[in-house]
């Protein structure tokens, strides 16, 4: 059940091109859904029969978020994709971009039909230049076949998609933030309410899903949902794509159906490299709260199996460590980077990840303090859920994560004033 | 409506109230820092989160919508528990340098955190410093106390019209700061000190003179343009230290401009004139009260009985009381002269016999901020009136239209949606192609005076604006008013606005500009309009110089349309009375110098625009041997025996004026003219280049010109000769060079600057300037020559 959906062409010969596409029957669940005039309500039914979850990290449903979305607005409505992939341990949105891009433009069009949106933007993360020319060169394609642009297939349905560099900002991978960014404002999160389903890009209506999510779009509309919730298991239907980085022979991105077991992708991506074993695992970005061995390599991948060990599936990007990982090193550098990521714009978030990525150097430099664990602990309670964005949060459950599964070792650093492994 | 529970009370809200609103409502206290009522919702210093039922976190109240059902706790142990730990995380890197911080006593920071902080600090790592920036001589900074809340940034973008501080950097980098090398100029900046509620922007003038808790809060009303804006006057030990806003919703609301807020370094002047003067065989010599009141009493009666009290003017500033206005009127009319005028910057005075009362704004303040079109004619309003300009900014977002008539397109700071930019020869015609085109427009009958008019497509837009029946205002400026055509813009714009049904508005210029007109301080009408006889108005009295001048509180060469002729009647008369807060070039004319009291050491009125009487007390006693100005009046009164001059207090002048607790003049107040003839509309054919001249913000009255720090702003700088680049070319003159400025047999030498957007023919060339005070009419024909 690999590449069923997002990589079903990567074995085409340049796979990015439209021609490689086409081969594979792409634009066809585009024509038909605008050609036919499907109605929206029927392709939104089916998004959500499929059980398709937001493939950035937060897992919304889908079929919901663009029922959301008020289809008989008058005026300017914006639809968004996010691919400010920026987070440690995340890279499969580059590589749908790099490998099919053509299938994120037309689950975006069909996006576009479905909400009746005319405008729509593709806010790519700034340090991946090579997928956003890809993605620029595969725009001027649909558009010369017509695929992008006005009056669609002899319709009035008009979708035009523009390409948008980011700056690299990890903030910016928020939706709000992004769509400042668009707007050509400094990145920083919005409050909401307001929702960006009523007030979004440039105050208009705007339904911002992740690349991924909307190149699952065209498998849906021509297998219907039912067909790609099979693919993965109730509530958490279809393929995903895990990025699988760290201590594994085989790096890389693995397209497999939701449920699978952890055991399964280890093994695909060739295992703990040889002569050592697994430690823990970080199953969602480098967000997420870590997950010992012994409690992975029971899990299944999809939302809610790792959410009831405690931790988020997130964009499915995982960190695998063996036993040469010191966690105060690591959580030091994921520490780092929050500290260095946060838009400055909530106290907690701007003072906060300063503080722990302070405490968290010095422990990992012999200068740690009995007491600094419970403060470690006390400062990430008052940061997490105390932010306008969840960007407190993710500097947080690494910390959480940590000191519940290997606060041993934190103490030991702080005693011995060197590392346990 | 929804109703909502905080803390166990009940309360009723407005639907899209936010929990913030509803516990003011209530008068809960929710501790915060970057909510400011007047500012858009940032919810980013964290510090007003409250716990609300069935929500999974703290949620911030100031951002939070309120859902009927709401409840809400704001003591309770998780709202506490966030509140204490948002206070914990604003300190870590806070210097807590209060002792040494002139916000010390004043601080929102330094307030919550005796309720919300730790005795000790858990923070025992590296804090971080933040460089100062330059932002000019108003706001001194010391960034590392910043907290990063974003008041100063939103004000500048919603406020002030104008984004001059950002916030600049990412995390525990950002910073707030201004444009690279460049400094906060708006005319409203002093406000992002109140505003900034930790020691980050402090008073740069007040910086390390005195703790808040030393100063005595007194209030007062500010003395210069014609809003009245509302103070409150920080005095210690009798010297004023500082000006901070004194809040009323209905004319400032919560801000001051700068001039209100800054012009009290001038009350501190080194130039106060503290005893009396009198010039005897050309030497001036100080003198005491009784020497130099007789001498003028003696002098004036001597003028009066060999040459006539006609020989007599008075001219004052609109600047003073209406007590001092007044008095000078009575003491006048009371020794047999009409001649006293306070307009002494208008040269137009053909429709004071057709005044039916005190122009003024012709509707409230607050009205002003509610209209759907304006149409303002010649004022750079933002610096003439920053305040007003501040309500039509708002009007405007709020998608009123605004247009302008006008000799200079200097940025506003809110988008004009028309403008006619003509030479001031031209402004007549630009208003009546507006009249025209308004009256086709409306299907009325066109005044045939304007039958060969042809009007412009700019004209016709702005007509268009005005014609949709919705609130309306058409605005007579500063400039408008000083304009040698005066008469018949006020008759165009009142057709104008009849024809629309907008309303018609005067400017008030000054404090008191209404104030003196129901003072009486006007030769058509004595107070509150009542028949007073014939006298002389300002240009009248000047251009038919006088042997005697009573001159309150004015500095002619620098307060009058015409300095040189004003200073030649000055030097030709026998007799000049200063009654003046300074020792200024009256020293060169005048023969004797009285030191009366600024509005700071004396009871007094003022009547600001809208027609609102706001009186006020002294909050310091008088400098040396000044006197109030109304005491000095009625001491000459009583020297030659006037009746009604036996006033105990400067409460009952104004009993006379003003029954007793009435506060709105309005009724008294009417900018409709009895004639409504229009003149000659046809372009002015002109010879020569027009100067354009406007009174710079900082150079308005006596106070102002005096304030150290708003003399070194931008604003304060000394004026240029401005002009189109094609002007600039024909004289071979380079944008920056030095060119001699002549009017008649004045000339000064200036920088010339190029501005595109004035009109071809035209020289901006500022009046009441020390530069310009040798120069001739404001509107003359002005030559320029390389230096």
């Amino acid at each position: 059940m690999a590449n069923e959906v997002i990589f079903h062409s990567i074995h085409q010969p340049e796979s990015w091109k439209l021609s490689s596409y086409l081969a594979t029957g792409g634009y066809e669940m585009l024509k038909k859904v605008v050609t036919e005039k499907v109605p929206p309500e029927e392709i939104i039914n089916q998004v959500k029969i499929s059980a398709l979850r937001g493939r950035g990290g937060a897992g919304f449903p889908t079929g919901l978020k663009w029922s959301f979305m008020p289809r008989h607005f008058q005026g300017d409505k914006y639809l968004v994709c996010n691919t400010d992939e920026g987070e440690p341990g995340t890279f499969k949105d580059r590589d749908i971009i790099r490998f099919n891009p053509h299938q994120l433009i037309e689950g975006m069009a069909i996006a576009a039909y479905t909400m009746g949106v005319k405008v729509g933007y593709n806010y790519i993360h700034g340090e991946i230049w090579e997928a956003y020319e890809r993605f620029e060169e595969a725009l001027e394609e649909a558009r010369a076949a017509g695929f992008l642009g006005d009056n669609l297939f002899g319709t009035d349905f008009c979708f035009n998609l523009h390409a948008h560099q980011g700056y690299g900002a990890y903030v910016c991978g928020e939706e709000t933030a992004l769509l400042e960014s668009i707007e050509g404002k400094k990145g920083q999160p919005r409050f909401k309410p307001p929702f960006p389903a009523s007030f979004g890009l440039y105050g208009k209506p705007t339904t911002i899903n992740n690349t991924e999510t909307f190149a699952s779009i065209p498998y849906i509309i021509r297998h219907g949902g039912q067909k790609f919730l099979e693919l993965g298991k109730p509530n958490n239907g279809g393929t995903k794509i895990f990025s699988v980085s760290g201590h594994v022979n085989k790096p890389g991105n693995f397209e497999i159906g939701m449920g699978t077991p952890f055991a399964e992708l280890l093994e695909m991506a060739g295992g703990v490299r040889s002569g050592h074993k697994l430690k823990a695992v970080i199953p969602g970005g480098s967000s997420v709260p870590v997950v010992p061995a012994e409690i992975m390599m029971d899990l299944t991948m999809d939302y809610d199996s790792i959410a009831k060990a405690g931790s988020m599936l997130g964009a499915g990007s995982v960190i695998v460590m063996d036993e040469t990982v010191c966690m105060v090193k690591a959580l030091e550098r994921l520490s780092y980077f929050y500290f260095e990521e946060s838009c400055g714009q909530c106290t907690p978030c701007r003072e906060g990840t300063g503080w722990l990525y302070r405490v968290i150097h010095r422990i990992e430099h012999g200068q740690g303090r009995a007491e600094d664990l419970d403060l470690l602990a006390n400062v990430t309670s008052n940061i997490s859920g105390r932010t306008i964005c969840a960007l407190g949060d993710a500097a947080a459950m690494p910390v959480q994560g940590m000191l519940k599964h290997y606060r041993n070792e934190f103490e030991y650093h702080v005693e011995h004033k060197k590392c346990m492994v | 409506m929804a109703n909502i529970e905080i803390d166990g009370r009940q309360v009723e809200v407005k639907d899209g109230s936010t929990v913030m609103d509803a516990a003011r409502q209530l008068g809960i206290y929710i501790p915060h820092f970057c909510y400011h009522k007047k500012l858009s919702i940032a919810a980013n210093c964290r510090m007003c989160l409250v716990q609300v039922e069935k929500a999974p976190k703290p949620l911030p109240a100031c951002a939070t919508p309120v859902t009927d059902g709401m409840k809400v706790f704001t003591q309770s142990e998780s709202a506490i528990r966030a509140q204490k730990g948002v206070m914990e995380f604003l300190l870590i890197n806070h210097p807590l340098d209060c002792p040494i911080c002139d916000q010390g006593g004043e601080c929102q920071l330094q307030d919550l955190a005796v309720g919300y902080g730790n005795a000790a600090s858990r923070y025992h790592e590296e804090k971080r410093v933040v460089s100062n920036k330059e932002l000019g001589p108003l706001i001194a900074t010391d960034m590392t106390r910043c907290i990063q809340c974003t008041r100063c940034v939103r004000f500048g973008q919603e406020i002030g019209g104008i984004m001059e501080l950002g916030q600049a950097g990412r995390g525990e980098h950002v910073e707030i700061m201004p444009f690279v090398e460049r400094t906060v100029n708006s005319e409203l900046s002093g406000n992002m000190i109140d505003l900034c509620p930790v020691g980050a922007l402090t008073s740069k003038p007040f910086r390390y003179s005195a703790r808040a808790w030393e100063l005595t809060r007194r209030a007062s009303v500010s003395p210069h343009d014609g809003l009245g804006a509302n103070l409150a006057v920080q005095v210690k030990a009798n010297r004023v230290y500082r000006v901070v806003p004194r809040e009323n919703e209905d004319v400032n609301e919560c801000w001051l401009s700068d001039k209100d807020r800054f012009s009290y370094e001038g009350l501190n002047s080194a130039q106060r004139l503290t005893q009396p003067m009198l010039k005897r065989h050309g030497e001036w010599q100080e003198c005491d009260w009784q020497t130099a009141l007789e001498y003028v009493a003696n002098g004036l009666k001597r003028i009066r009985d060999d040459h006539g009290a006609a020989q007599i003017g008075a001219l004052a500033t609109p600047h003073s009381t209406l007590e001092e206005l007044y008095l000078l009127q009575k003491f006048m009319r009371g020794i047999g002269s009409g001649n006293v005028d306070h307009r002494t910057r208008q040269s137009d005075f053909r429709l004071d016999a057709a005044l039916q009362g005190a122009p003024w704004l012709g509707q409230s303040i607050v009205e002003l901020q509610e209209v759907k079109s304006a149409l303002v004619i010649g004022s750079t309003l933002r610096k003439d009136h920053p305040l007003l300009a501040q309500r039509l900014r708002q009007a405007v977002k709020a998608g009123a239209e605004l247009s302008l008539v006008n000799p200079v397109d200097d940025d506003l700071l809110v988008s004009v949606a028309n403008k006619l930019i003509v030479a001031p020869s031209n402004l007549v015609n630009a208003l009546s192609q507006v009249l025209k085109a308004l009256a086709e427009l409306e299907r009325t009958e066109v005044p045939t005076a304007l039958a060969g008019i042809s009007v412009t497509p700019a004209a016709a837009a702005i007509a268009a604006s005005l014609s949709r029946g919705e609130k309306a205002a058409v605005l007579l400026g500063n400039l408008a008013q000083h304009h040698p055509r005066y008469s018949e813009l006020h008759i165009l714009a009142q057709e104008i606005a009849r024809i629309s049904g907008a309303s018609l508005g005067v400017l008030g210029e000054a404090a008191n500009s209404v104030g003196a007109c129901l003072a009486g301080a006007v030769p058509y009408a004595g107070p509150l309009g009542r028949d007073a006889g014939t006298g002389m108005n300002a240009a009248e009295m000047l251009a038919t110089p006088r042997l005697a001048y009573v001159l309150l509180n004015t500095e002619i060469e620098l307060d009058s349309h015409d300095p040189q002729q004003a200073v030649r009647a000055m030097e030709q008369a026998e007799l000049v009375v200063a009654l003046s807060a300074y020792r200024h070039q009256a020293l060169n004319y005048a023969d004797v110098l009285l030191p009366v009291a600024p509005f700071t050491e004396t009871f007094g009125t003022f009547v600001n625009t809208e027609g609102r009487a706001q009186s006020f007390n002294a909050v310091v006693k008088p400098q040396g041997e000044a006197r109030p100005a109304w005491k000095v009046l009625r001491v000459l009164g009583n020297m030659f025996n006037l009746n009604g001059f036996g006033y105990n207090s400067a409460e009952e002048v104004r009993a006379e004026i003003i029954a007793r607790g009435a506060m709105s003049l309005h009724e008294a107040c009417n900018n409709q003219s009895r004639n409504i003839q229009l003149g000659d509309a046809a372009p002015a054919a002109v010879s020569g280049l027009q100067r354009i001249a406007e009174v710079p913000i900082y150079q308005a009255d006596a106070v102002v010109r005096r304030a150290d720090s708003l003399q070194r702003t931008v604003d304060g700088a000394a004026p240029g000769a401005v002009m189109n680049g094609v002007l600039l070319q024909q004289l071979q003159v380079e944008d920056g060079e030095m060119v001699v400025v002549r009017q008649g047999d004045g000339s000064t030498v200036m920088r010339a600057r190029r501005d595109d957007a004035l009109p071809l023919d035209c020289v901006r060339v500022a009046a009441g300037h020390p530069l310009t005070a040798t120069l001739g009419p404001m509107f003359g024909e002005i030559v320029v020559e390389k230096a």
